[in-house]
């Protein structure tokens, strides 16, 4: 039987990877425990994350909000300070399974799973988020281009750890908006998912960031969608432009859930859903 | 490091009752409280974290327990649906359901009690939306939702209810 272990600090956990190289990192385990089992094997030793210091807090350092990877997902939707300036990752981690699963499912763990339907991704790419990794050889930085490598895989080394997400507060107000499409509401992974986030300027958009998940390999933009908005006021012809720009961007796959051609679909009508959303309270609360 | 015992020894609180015992620290909680304990009142359905039916609640929060290990237990405070006639709220809660006939095959229900439970513990004037939302991670196959929506629903009033009318 293999350990379990609850590192409390750094210099802990180093020592655990140390005694135990082929141990398996575990966040709120439940990916890692659902894909464990389904090997029908002995578990590796693990080494759990939910009791290290400086992992599961949410604290706003300048200009960034800086969350530990261990925060759970109800964490990250509820706090005042992702309420209050990233709307849009609140939404997210919001999505993602139902109450009791967020109560356990982790940020760090829905980026390191690195599903193409993972519902906080593709806020994370909008906000630029920046990710600190953890080893023996001290920390270092990654953004998310980097960090998701492919469906299912990330940049991560043996040994390194995912220790904090930052991400740059919005400047100017964006509008702030996550939709999701699955085949319930709950409980249900993502057919096709769109991030925005939109800042306006008298009354004409003078910024567009726009991210498909679930319709790519990877989290999907499209530089033409987003061009086809700006210097526009948001409305229902240029979001129909950009929809066809979107239709054209993503490269969705059939599957279980949907085909790759209604996963199309629902991309594009996902921006054209946009114009729902133009005056709601999406801007989280600037400070 | 010293290679770990098989078992090793874990101290927590269960329904209100500190419990120390050795356990496979890679033992599934759901394993542990309806094989070792024999607590048999949380079920499993799905084993992977998508229907709800082995909820319970740790530190007041409704968690899966088919995704929990023994070891992620030490010093936590668990509550399973055998605590729940002994709680205020959860004694409501039995009593609805039998009222409004919210049980058909029964499997769901520890889960959707235990949820429940934490939802009105949190929010005694939860309406029916934040009731479809609280239990949206609660799956049955038998009731159709309906009659389970009205038992929570009814607790709730029942719970924010003035006590005598003046």
């Amino acid at each position: 039987m293999n350990p379990v272990l609850f590192p409390r600090t750094k210099e802990m956990l180093l020592s655990m990877v140390k005694a135990y190289p082929e141990a398996r990192f575990m966040a709120g385990g439940t990916d890692l425990l659902v894909a464990l089992r389904q090997k029908q094997k002995a578990l590796p030793p693990l080494i759990g994350l939910e009791r290290m210091e400086g992992m599961g807090d949410i604290l706003k350092e300048g200009e960034e909000i800086s969350i530990g990877a261990a925060c759970t997902l109800k964490e990250v939707a509820s706090h005042p300070l992702t309420r209050q300036h990233l709307p849009l990752l609140c939404q997210g981690a919001a999505s993602v399974g139902g109450p009791a699963l967020r109560n356990m499912a982790t940020l760090g763990g829905n980026l390191c799973t690195a599903s193409p339907a993972g519902d906080t991704l593709p806020a994370l790419f909008l906000l630029d988020a920046r990710l600190d990794l953890l080893s023996e050889t001290g920390l270092h930085t990654l953004s998310m281009e980097a960090f998701i490598t492919g469906p299912g895989r990330t940049a991560l080394l043996p040994g390194e750890l995912l220790h904090r997400i930052r991400i740059p507060i919005p400047q100017n107000a964006p509008i702030q908006h996550f939709e999701k499409v699955g085949n319930r509401n709950a409980m249900a992974i993502a057919v096709a998912s769109l991030a925005a986030l939109i800042r306006m300027e008298q009354g004409l958009v003078a910024e567009a960031r726009l991210a498909w998940g679930s319709v790519g390999p990877k989290v999907i933009r499209s530089s033409e969608a987003e061009a086809a908005l700006v210097g526009k006021p948001l409305r229902e012809e240029s979001l129909k432009e950009a929809a066809f720009y979107a239709g054209k961007a993503v490269q969705p796959i059939s599957d279980i859930r949907a085909s790759a051609d209604y996963r199309k679909t629902v991309s594009a009508s996902l921006l054209q859903r946009l114009i729902l959303y133009r005056d709601s309270d999406c801007r989280g609360e600037q400070s | 490091m010293s290679k770990p015992p098989e078992n090793a020894p874990i101290s927590f609180f269960l329904n209100g009752s500190p419990l120390s015992l050795s356990v496979a620290p890679g033992r599934r909680v759901v394993d542990l409280l309806r094989e070792d304990l024999p607590l048999t009142g949380t079920k499993e359905g799905c084993g992977t974290g998508e229907c709800g039916a082995c909820t319970l609640l740790v530190d007041g929060l409704p968690m899966l327990s088919c995704l929990m290990l023994a070891a992620q237990l030490e010093g936590r405070n668990i509550e399973t649906v055998e605590s729940l006639e002994k709680d205020p709220v959860g004694e409501k809660l039995i009593t609805s359901f039998e009222e409004k006939g919210a049980v058909q095959c029964g499997y769901c229900i520890p889960g959707m009690e235990m949820t429940a439970l934490a939802l009105l513990r949190k929010h005694p004037e939860a309406d029916r939306e934040d009731i479809r939302k609280g239990l949206s991670g609660n799956l049955c196959r038998c009731t159709g939702y309906v009659k389970i929506l009205d038992a929570v629903e009814d607790t709730a009033k029942n719970l924010t209810a003035p006590k005598e009318m003046p």
